[in-house]
């Protein structure tokens, strides 16, 4: 019998410090068995649990893509006893990786569709996962138009600014970046929060579209007004959740929202979804 | 199905041949009250008993358990490396179980047995484990099996089930798990033609002493924000004070925490048995907390097993009617009346029955 509760070991094979404040660092992990990278096959928005023996596990969702081989990678907000002692490890140090967890973006809905990507701060990171999948030179026909509306407090508070910049350059992706302010004259995107970026930018809808909208709650609250505006069905919204959970696999009950499970049912959800459930996230 | 006839004198001793293949879990007193407890040799159980006051739950599912063991020593090969832990792989014989918990394992086992994952550890101790049930012949005042899918003879769960009829024991044989463990136990003597009969006698005497009922047919066809939002969850929660009794007591609470204790250079992976009713069950690292009231908690706990879990399996409440809650709970919340409550909730006019049990 499989044991969902195993992690499978892994060494830390680099860690960059992603933001000026050093509060998000990305750890980029290697199997120590070649064969768990394969039976860690995942998709696009899922997540995983980092496990540190002696400290505990934490759910991350997965910031490399499927496309990305050799390594998984994940970008961490160092907040409580675990992601504390994890920004406190070196390369090199071995750990587990546990999952991959929960559904993941809807991948077979979105293909042929327009999708427009809505983040802030640092819940980028399962998009970053999705928009490196979706550019992928065997994926990139699969996808009409791709729209990535990223937004941070400021400049130094964004994650991945050098595939940020790149991305800005291609011609196959609307790419907007903005700040909430900046004082550096050399700033040459957006400055303002992500739901105003959002009403300039975004496309309207149609049934051929789909965003997606990570953020924190209060970007969430004043993104959806903008989107109901530009006529997205509640269908064609996608969300991705977050609550404290234990074993990842809908045993535990830590993580439910009414009869769902976020770690197995979701993270990802509808908006018609959510709101059928109650708000207790 | 065979139906056995056992001597009461046979009792003790069969239970003591039984210690040779099974390591057997039974009734034992324990100051006022029974809970289950593995059997020392020369150990018999007392069968003496209402029920106990723990379910038997753990008899499958341990409050703390072991799951990993790995070494903190930073010099060993294995350091951080999670090892399974090495289980005792004799089977186990639950003796005396009442048929509400048996029919408990069924439920729970939803949880733990689905079709994309299964949990290693309850599904090992669960498979190995033979359910030797104890109809009751003296239900408690705050019982209701009989509302909640099963009964004082239920034999859902079980591989054997064991009336006692006055002058000797009459056990149905209900699987082959049942039958190889009556043969190890040396109760082999058929019963007569008349057990059977006699059997379903007792049955409906009892059964007909459980006069508590509850209402639980429009549960499935409330809107499940209907309920939620319902105005009843403020005065059901007032006068609890989030002990976590209720939790701990029942036969089919479920929730767990995994935590990591380490003591030198070893170190183990743990699971202890949570409860919804503490606000540290939900709280995020960054201090939010989506239920971090006492009424979201009290309501959590009554819609799981009333409401989500009876959406989410389309199989009745996730409640066997033991009772254990409603005799426990040091503030008299009940859950017969909270079901009632919710069973006849008319959203339109926000009104229910509210009655007194």
């Amino acid at each position: 019998m499989h044991n969902p509760y195993y992690p499978y070991p892994v060494r830390i094979d680099e860690i960059i410090t992603e933001t000026e404040d050093k509060s998000l660092k990305t750890f980029k992990f290697v199997f120590l068995d070649p064969e768990d990278e394969k039976r860690f096959a995942y998709r696009a928005g899922q997540f995983a649990e980092l496990s540190i023996p002696g400290q505990g596990e934490i759910p991350i969702g997965i910031a490399s893509s499927p496309t990305e081989k050799g390594f998984v990678k994940f970008t961490v907000f160092n907040t409580g006893k675990v992601t504390r002692y994890l920004h406190s490890m070196k390369e090199g140090d071995i750990m587990g990786v546990r999952g991959p967890l929960g559904n993941s973006f809807p991948w077979e809905t979105l293909e042929g569709k327009n999708v427009v990507i809505i983040g802030g701060g640092f819940a980028f990171t399962t998009l970053r996962s999705s928009i490196v999948h979706m550019i992928d030179p065997a994926n990139r026909d699969k996808f009409k138009d791709i729209t990535v509306i990223y937004g941070a407090r400021s400049p130094g508070m964004l994650l991945y600014k050098e595939e940020l910049e790149a991305w800005a350059e291609r011609d196959d992706l609307n790419m907007h970046i903005t700040v909430d302010g900046t004082d550096d004259p050399e700033w040459k995107h957006h400055k303002g929060f992500v739901p105003a970026v959002t009403e300039q930018e975004a496309p309207k809808a149609d049934n051929n579209t789909y965003a997606i909208v990570c953020g924190p709650p209060i970007m969430i609250k004043f993104t959806q007004p903008v989107l109901d505006n530009l006529g997205y069905g509640h269908d064609q919204i996608l969300m991705s959740l977050e609550n404290r959970m234990k074993c990842g696999v809908g045993m535990c009950g830590h993580c439910n929202i009414g009869k769902e499970f976020v770690c197995k049912d979701g993270p990802v959800f509808t908006l018609d979804q959510l709101n059928e459930m109650p708000k207790e996230y | 199905m065979k139906i056995v006839q056992i001597d009461k004198s046979q009792w003790a001793s069969g239970i003591e041949k039984l210690k040779e293949g099974y390591r057997v879990f039974a009734p034992v007193k324990n100051k006022l009250f029974h809970d289950f407890k593995a059997l020392e040799k020369g150990e018999a159980g007392d069968f003496d008993f209402q029920n106990t006051r723990l379910s038997p739950k753990s008899t499958v599912y341990p409050q703390s358990e072991i799951l990993f063991r790995f070494s903190m020593d930073k010099h060993s090969d294995d350091y951080r490396i999670l090892k399974e832990e090495e289980k005792d792989k004799t089977p186990k014989a639950v003796i005396g179980i009442r048929p509400c918990d048996a029919y408990s394992f069924e439920l729970v086992r939803r949880n733990f047995d689905t079709p994309d994952y299964q949990d290693p550890y309850w599904l090992e101790e669960y498979q190995k484990s033979t359910f030797i049930g104890m109809a009751c012949s003296d239900p408690c005042q705050s019982c209701f099996c009989t509302s909640a899918d099963t009964g004082p003879f239920d034999e859902k769960g079980l591989d054997a089930l064991v009336v006692d009829a006055g002058e000797h024991y009459l056990a149905k044989l209900l699987t082959e798990k049942g039958e190889t463990l009556f043969d190890a136990a040396g109760w082999t003597t058929e019963a007569d033609a008349s057990a059977e009969g006699r059997i379903e006698e007792l049955k409906g005497d009892v059964e007909s002493r459980l006069t508590s009922k509850v209402g639980t047919e429009k549960l499935r066809s409330q809107k499940m924000l209907d309920l939620y939002e319902a105005p009843f969850w403020e005065e059901v929660a007032f006068s609890c004070i989030n002990c976590g009794t209720c939790t701990y007591v029942c036969p089919t609470c479920w929730c767990f925490d995994i935590q990591d204790e380490t003591f030198g250079k070893q170190g183990v992976r743990i699971r202890n048995w949570d409860s919804c009713m503490y606000p540290l069950f939900t709280l995020h690292a960054s201090g939010h907390n989506p239920r971090g009231s006492k009424v979201d908690r009290v309501r959590q706990r009554f819609m799981h097993k009333l409401k989500y879990y009876v959406d989410k399996y389309d199989n009745g409440i996730q409640c066997v009617g033991c009772g254990r809650c409603v005799q426990m709970c040091p503030v008299n919340i009940d859950i017969r009346r909270v079901c009632n409550m919710m069973n006849s909730y008319d959203p339109e006019s926000c009104v229910c029955e509210v009655t007194s049990a």
